[in-house]
């Protein structure tokens, strides 16, 4: 009896021990940065500040907005690094950021800050919309290189194209707020009936039609210009593609989760998160970060896409967020049912 | 008559174990209940969601997906299932233990594994996509079969357990009146067997009805109620509809699994003291047919397998096939990298041991304790209920329950310890029975010697109780860990930072498009779990010997 109870004891021990604190400042930091770029996140913001632990939570920006909202009552988070702007603005709106002017804030292009005083969020960088074709595999099935939005409702390409569903990835929505913008409300939707009618599936997450191009599963999948170039930097016969009526663009945030027990250590990691050695690294990967004049072109990203990057109306993205969601839901999201 | 100490006792920890259910299970299916009825702002507002969730076209169409799906599966996996327990209970034929480990694969992998292999098989760049003549493997077919190979072990347990009771007097019998064999198998055989038939029927519909993993990975744009849970939740933010579309798919499986206890109920033993067991006549042709069955089948399950192995070696599918461990570098993926991986058997762990603890002594107490008829009655009957209740609804009830800034458990919210309770919650049902089944071979002489001999009844327990029952325990543990190696439903809604899991994390990655790494994980998986079942096979042949020497006759 006395044994079991000893080996319960160390058990619990061993449990409740594992939460127990560390000598570091821990931070619970939600993102939606691409996993492979984490650990080199906190290990150059370690750099600076090694005695702040970061501890990710990294989801498709989908889930990580509905994982915060869930739990708005008792955030679990401290701060967001590298969130979708739009989610940020919809958080903002429910009152869960403690605005917070970072060191720095006047360096920033105001595009890429809220433009409360102080704000409630600052930008990091900008992901862009890009549309990634298989060569191998569009020669195969002949088709033609598509050099415009337009160009993939052809129905030549019906069944070919992937593109991720608007209310679980980030990108998928700034593909669908950047079509109504620039063909407009009516002609926005009208497009998307088109461009329906040759999706062969929609994905939950913004990089996976990309991946499934480059792996041949899809022959053309709307996805963004950074997730394409790592593709291509892993040897996927894949080209990507700028559509000329301009792409949607969406910035990365920052913002300190009102109600955090480690604020400082929150606002440490805000002013580093907009200082330039962070918009230096964000440019390994990003070709747009906040800060005017750190960008240097990026390998792999096509010519001309910064020039076709449409002036994105964040604020109209963000106060329709819902119903826009609800509106293709309606339209698009029965793709499968069964003819009745 | 005064109470003693004993009583006491008894009742003190049927109420510890009675109030660890209620917390684990009644209140969070109470909370995600209310939230079914409320608006975001948490006021009461009656049928409104209902009313708009039905008034939505292609979330009812679910419904219908669903069920179709469900159905499809459950006949063809009993079918199979059917022969293939028929030929290792009523054949000859060589090789039974190997196809039945063979058999038993698909229960050490998460069920969105085989998702993943079929996409590899019979995806657009699958080695035998022609095989599938134009069809998309995206879509109602790809979950079907991905289905079938998920739930074949379940149903083939349960039918091997109702055909292996087969009394040989019957045979006998028949063979004297010259029955044709075939006579024989519709008037003898299949109706000592029609009970478990049911019941592995309904145990595969709930299972797939309930699923998430495979309609996700490859269901395409093919709907279904599960998948409607997660996109509601995760996509939309909608809490409200989560718990609404949770009601809805709570409600077919509540009826399956209401029936099937009912049918139950209606099976009168069987199997006497006087039953001889049924051993099968020597017909060569007849094994002969039944081996080349079982073969076909294993290789079957072998080529999923196997073509998840493949995959998870080679460098970039299918453009550069040469093989590397690229995609076991975890950390440069979604999912919380090798991490997760660790913390999946530490929960695994925890999982089995406590949870073992927790269900024997629960089963224990409803099958051995004296008195409390009504509170043991209770504590059965809430040890039934997680059989009828998704892990999807489960894992998305304990947000609204736990994360509730005014419940004093909220500390538990985001640690490893809601994963552990949860999980052991999730498959509670089935480590229950275990421990019933064997405590009921236990004579109850042994409690009531021990009670005239004013030995408290926890005496008894650790001396007798226990090492009887020690198979038992090693299966109940050996389940909780296979099973929390391989969950996904329970603990989607619930990991946090330090608490990713390898089994989400395949999913995480499926979803990221890093499909390679995903089946890599899986892998991981696989031969952890495959690894523990040998431990234990070692242990219950080696050790238990000792223990369990009084089961053999020694004359």
């Amino acid at each position: 009896m006395t044994k079991i109870k000893n080996i319960f004891l160390i058990f619990t021990v061993f449990i409740f021990g594992s939460f127990s604190l560390m000598a570091k400042t821990q931070l619970t930091v939600y993102t939606a940065v691409e996993a492979e770029d984490l650990k080199k996140y906190a290990a150059t913001f370690n750099e600076d500040h090694p005695d702040i632990e970061i501890n990710w939570v990294r989801d498709s920006t989908g889930i990580i907005t509905a994982k915060l909202l869930a739990e708005k009552n008792n955030p679990q988070a401290d701060i967001i690094w590298g969130l979708a702007g739009t989610s940020a603005m919809l958080m903002k709106s429910e009152g869960m950021f403690e605005p917070y002017a970072p060191k720095g804030l006047e360096n920033l292009d105001p595009k890429f800050r809220d433009s409360a005083n102080p704000p409630a969020w600052t930008g990091m960088d900008a992901w862009v919309a890009a549309v990634c074709v298989n060569t191998i595999e569009a020669e195969n099935y002949g088709l033609p290189m598509p050099s415009s939005w337009e160009d993939l409702t052809d129905p030549v390409y019906e069944g070919h194209v992937a593109m991720p569903n608007p209310n679980s990835s980030g990108t998928g929505f700034l593909d669908v707020s950047s079509w109504l913008q620039i063909f407009g409300e009516d002609g926005g939707w009208a497009y998307m009936d088109r461009l329906h009618k040759n999706i062969s599936h929609y994905t939950h997450s913004g990089s996976k039609p990309c991946k499934q191009a480059a792996a041949g599963e899809v022959p053309i999948g709307v996805s963004f210009a950074f997730r394409g170039a790592r593709s291509k930097e892993a040897g996927a016969p894949i080209e990507i593609i700028v559509p000329a009526e301009g792409v949607g663009w969406e910035m990365e945030a920052t913002a300190i989760i009102k109600g955090t027990s480690n604020l400082e250590a929150a606002k440490t990691l805000a002013d580093w998160s907009i200082s330039r050695k962070a918009m230096e690294m964000y440019n390994d990967a990003y070709a747009v970060v906040g800060m005017p004049g750190v960008a240097k072109p990026v390998k792999h990203f096509p010519e001309g896409l910064l020039e076709a990057m449409i002036k994105n109306d964040f604020e109209y993205a963000a106060q329709n967020r819902k119903d826009i969601l609800a509106e293709w839901q309606r339209r698009y999201d029965s793709k499968s049912e069964p003819k009745s | 008559m005064k109470k003693s100490r004993d009583d006491y006792l008894t009742l003190f920890f049927i109420s510890i174990i009675g109030i660890y259910i209620f917390i684990a299970l009644a209140f969070p299916m109470y909370a995600i209940l209310s939230k079914s009825f409320e608006n975001k702002d948490g006021a009461f507002i009656g049928f409104e969601n209902y009313q708009s969730y039905f008034e939505n076209s292609s979330l009812v169409y679910s419904i219908y997906n669903s069920l179709f799906i469900s159905i499809v599966t459950m006949v063809i996996t009993i079918s199979l299932a059917f022969v293939f327990a028929y030929a290792l209970t009523k054949s000859r034929m060589a090789g039974k233990g190997m196809f039945r480990s063979i058999a038993m694969i698909p229960i050490l992998v998460p069920s969105l594994l085989s998702g993943i292999s079929l996409i590899y098989l019979f995806g657009k760049q699958g080695i035998f996509r022609e095989l599938l003549m134009g069809y998309e493997i995206y879509g109602p077919i790809g979950i079907i079969i991905a289905e079938v190979f998920y739930t074949f072990p379940h149903a083939l347990l349960i039918i091997v357990t109702a055909l292996s009771i087969g009394d040989a007097r019957l045979y006998e019998a028949a063979k004297v009146l010259r029955s044709k064999s075939i006579r024989t198998f519709f008037t003898v055989t299949l109706p000592s067997a029609k009970y478990g038939v049911i019941s592995a029927a309904f145990v595969v519909f709930t299972l797939v009805i309930t699923d998430f993993g495979i309609p996700k990975v490859i269901g395409g744009n093919y709907n279904v109620l599960a998948v409607d849970v997660y996109k509601q939740v995760i996509g939309q933010q909608n809490f409200e509809m989560g718990a609404v579309v949770s009601m809805v798919l709570v409600f077919p499986a509540l009826i399956a699994f209401a029936v099937d206890r009912i049918v139950q109920r209606k099976q009168v033993a069987i199997l006497t003291s006087r039953s001889v067991v049924h051993e099968p006549n020597e017909s060569k042709t007849f094994d002969r047919v039944m081996f080349g069955y079982c073969s076909v089948i294993s290789v079957l399950i072998l080529t999923i397998l196997g073509m998840c192995l493949y995959a998870s070696l080679v460098t970039f599918w299918p453009y550069n096939l040469t093989l590397s461990l690229k995609n076991y570098q975890f950390d440069l993926m979604d999912g919380g990298g090798w991490d997760s991986y660790y913390n999946s058997i530490r929960m695994a762990s925890y999982t089995a041991f406590f949870g073992t603890i927790v269900v024997f002594a629960g089963a224990y107490f409803v099958e051995k304790s004296r008195g409390l008829k009504t509170g043991r009655s209770i504590l059965h009957l809430l040890s039934m209920m997680p059989m009828a209740i998704p892990g999807l609804v489960l894992g998305l009830a304990y947000i609204f329950f736990f994360n509730h800034p005014d419940n004093p458990l909220n500390f538990l919210y985001g640690t490893m310890a809601i994963l552990v309770i949860c999980t052991i919650t999730h498959f509670y049902t089935v480590s229950h029975l275990t421990g019933l089944t064997s405590l009921k071979q236990i004579d109850n002489e042994f409690e009531h010697v021990s009670s005239s001999l004013k030995q408290p009844f926890y005496k008894t327990f650790f001396r007798v109780t226990v090492p009887i029952s020690l198979p038992a325990i090693f299966e109940i543990g050996i389940y909780f860990f296979v099973n929390a190696m391989t969950t996904v439903s329970a603990v989607v809604f619930l990991y946090s930072s330090k608490t990713t899991l390898a089994s989400v994390a395949v999913l995480n990655m499926d979803d990221a498009g890093d499909i390679a790494p995903a089946a890599a994980m899986g892998m991981m998986i696989f031969y952890t779990n495959a690894a523990v079942r040998i431990v234990y096979v070692i242990i219950t042949k080696k050790i238990l010997v000792r223990f369990q020497n009084w089961r053999t006759k020694t004359s």
